[in-house]
């Protein structure tokens, strides 16, 4: 089910302004690999490119290689629609859909997809994912209710079981927990722990002590300037990058001496 | 002891003069300023209220089942006769062919304009749009008219004429409304959709259009309101007639604001002294219900709107 994800040289771009530039790593499967960096040095926007979302902005393009087992994702014959389908999202915001019940919010990737499902398959899935993301105990009586009507980190849970109800490779989390409370970041934290066994895990953060919590690798990005573009400066285990990491900006940024 | 009391107090006294005393005169701007808007509201309230309270005192005479459900076909003169069953058709019939007309046209537009266009193309319609905002509304009568002139003949009268002229006038508010609506759906929603491996036309219709639905039937709504009472360009389209006509491709039809032109127009009837069934001002009465009428139309339209807004708006628990 987890899928190993392989980018070489990999710059983008938005229109003509370089974000970031020249990365090159490899994501393993089943395990949890943790992107860190100051603000708007290109953790976003590199998560984004995993799954092709980056090109929902205008102007916005790649140069290089992003290959899930080795098939580019950027390969002239490769669907985005399909690549975001193998590749889900979780948002720093929680976004529920608004007009949706918390039973349709689980069942959005099947819905808005025109599928058709039977009443029993349909409740499977809505129980699995659910509890898949550790929020079952708390919604299951009351699933017909709107999903915006939960607490921000239920929600956050909520858009995580959306996520994995559609059964992707890879789930990407971009701050996942910026918005939480620390109970429910811990509840999360928790849940990337159990989703690990089966999927391959990406999670930006600005969380040190979570990056070190939560993840097996640990990649340092870092900018040398505004307007100069982001660049992946170290990646490594992460016990090794909080411990005795390779290159001085990652010691200075984890010991808390710059950003 | 007594000096940290004494100490205390005068703290106490010089907090409450802090946050007692200040600003005086912002309290009075304050103070002006609020009587301006009430004032303000007033002014705009009253002519509505008395425009209201004198078709209502005006209209409700006449106001039955015999004035909403017969024609004029066979009524002259002061006769105590007479409906604007017609009308009400007419209205009712080119209104909603103006509507099948101009919603889809608009609500594209309006989603082109939000979702897909970018750079000259796109300015273009914005601009176009706004200045068809402008167009008065007999033109909009004439460009409908000369334009079926073309096809069909000179001096042809037609219901869906008048139902083009119509959407000449709606397309644009729609328009505008709509893309007010879709640009209020937070881009989230969108992204969300999209990780789910939705495709972006999917993502449009059941996560934009449906968490706007709402915003978007007030939009239409308020198209409705503006073209229902239009009277120049049906005048000119449309005609005028006396009998009840349901076709909009088969012959001249009557509306509701051409029927209150009509009868204002014709004025009071000369009675003969002897004929007590004669009513002098029979024609200016039912102008005044057929107002009446008109604006319970849209009140009603209004109420559907109201009641379609709580039904699928976003709710929360």
């Amino acid at each position: 089910m987890a899928q190993r994800i392989d980018v070489k040289d990999l710059n983008i771009y938005y229109g003509d302004f370089l974000a970031v530039q020249d990365v090159s790593m490899s994501i393993e499967p089943r395990s949890v690999t943790a992107f860190i960096g100051p603000s708007g040095c290109g953790k976003s926007t590199f998560l984004r490119t995993l799954n092709r979302m980056h090109e929902v902005i205008p102007g916005a393009r790649v140069e290089g290689t992003v290959e899930m087992e080795g098939v580019d994702l950027y390969g002239d014959d490769v669907d985005p629609v399909a690549v975001r389908r193998s590749i889900g999202m979780v948002f720093q915001r929680p976004n529920p859909f608004p007009t949706m019940s918390i039973r349709d919010n689980v069942l959005a990737g099947v819905k808005l997809n025109n599928r058709r499902m039977s009443k029993s398959d349909a409740d499977d899935m809505v129980e699995q994912s659910l509890r898949g993301a550790n929020l079952w105990n708390e919604v299951k009586d009351r699933l017909e209710k709107p999903g915006s009507g939960l607490s921000g980190g239920q929600q956050q849970r909520l858009c995580i079981a959306r996520a994995i109800a559609v059964k992707p490779q890879v789930l990407l989390m971009d701050e996942p927990c910026s918005a939480l409370d620390p109970i429910s970041t811990l509840a999360i934290e928790d849940l990337i722990q159990e989703l690990k066994k089966d999927y391959t895990i990406v999670i930006v953060t600005h969380n040190m002590q979570q990056a070190a919590r939560v993840s097996d690798r640990t990649a340092f990005f870092n900018i040398a300037g505004t307007g100069k573009p982001g660049r992946l400066i170290e990646m490594n285990d992460t016990a090794t990058i909080f411990s005795s990491p390779a290159e001085k900006a990652t010691e200075d940024y984890v010991s808390g001496r710059f950003g | 002891m007594s000096a940290t009391t004494e100490t205390q107090g005068a703290a106490t006294d010089r907090v409450r003069g802090m946050l007692t005393g200040a600003d005086a005169g912002r309290r009075r701007t304050d103070r002006t300023m609020t009587v301006l808007v009430y004032v303000a509201f007033l002014a705009a309230i009253t002519p509505l209220v008395s425009l209201i309270w004198t078709v209502v005192a005006n209209g409700i005479e006449r106001f039955g089942p015999d004035f909403l459900l017969f024609s004029m076909r066979g009524v002259f003169g002061g006769m105590d006769a007479g409906g604007a069953y017609h009308a009400i058709v007419g209205t009712l019939v080119i209104t909603l062919s103006a509507t099948v007309i101009s919603v889809p046209i608009g609500i594209m537009t309006a989603i082109y304009l939000v979702e897909y266009g970018r750079g000259p193309l796109a300015r273009a319609v914005t601009f176009f749009v706004d200045v068809m905002t402008g167009i008065p509304s007999i033109v909009a009568g004439l460009f409908a008219i000369s334009l079926f002139g073309l096809i069909m003949g000179p001096g042809v009268r037609l219901g869906i004429i008048g139902a083009i002229a119509l959407s000449v006038l709606m397309i644009p508010v729609v328009v505008r409304s709509s893309e007010e609506m879709l640009k209020l759906v937070p881009n989230e929603l969108r992204e969300a959709s999209y990780a789910l491996g939705v495709p972006k036309w999917l993502t449009i219709v059941k996560v934009v259009l449906r968490t706007s639905v709402a915003g978007l039937t007030t939009g239409v709504l308020l198209a409705i309101a503006r073209v229902i009472g239009e009277t120049a360009p049906l005048l000119v389209t449309v005609g005028v007639t006396d009998s009840i006509n349901f076709n909009p491709f088969d012959g001249r039809m009557m509306t509701l604001p051409v029927f209150i032109y009509r009868q204002f127009q014709q004025g009071l009837v000369p009675c003969q002294p002897d004929d007590a069934a004669c009513i002098t001002d029979i024609n200016y009465m039912r102008a005044w219900t057929a107002a009446l009428t008109l604006i319970l139309i849209v009140m009603l339209l209004n109420l559907l709107g109201r009641l379609v807004t709580k039904l699928f708006a976003p709710k929360l628990r």
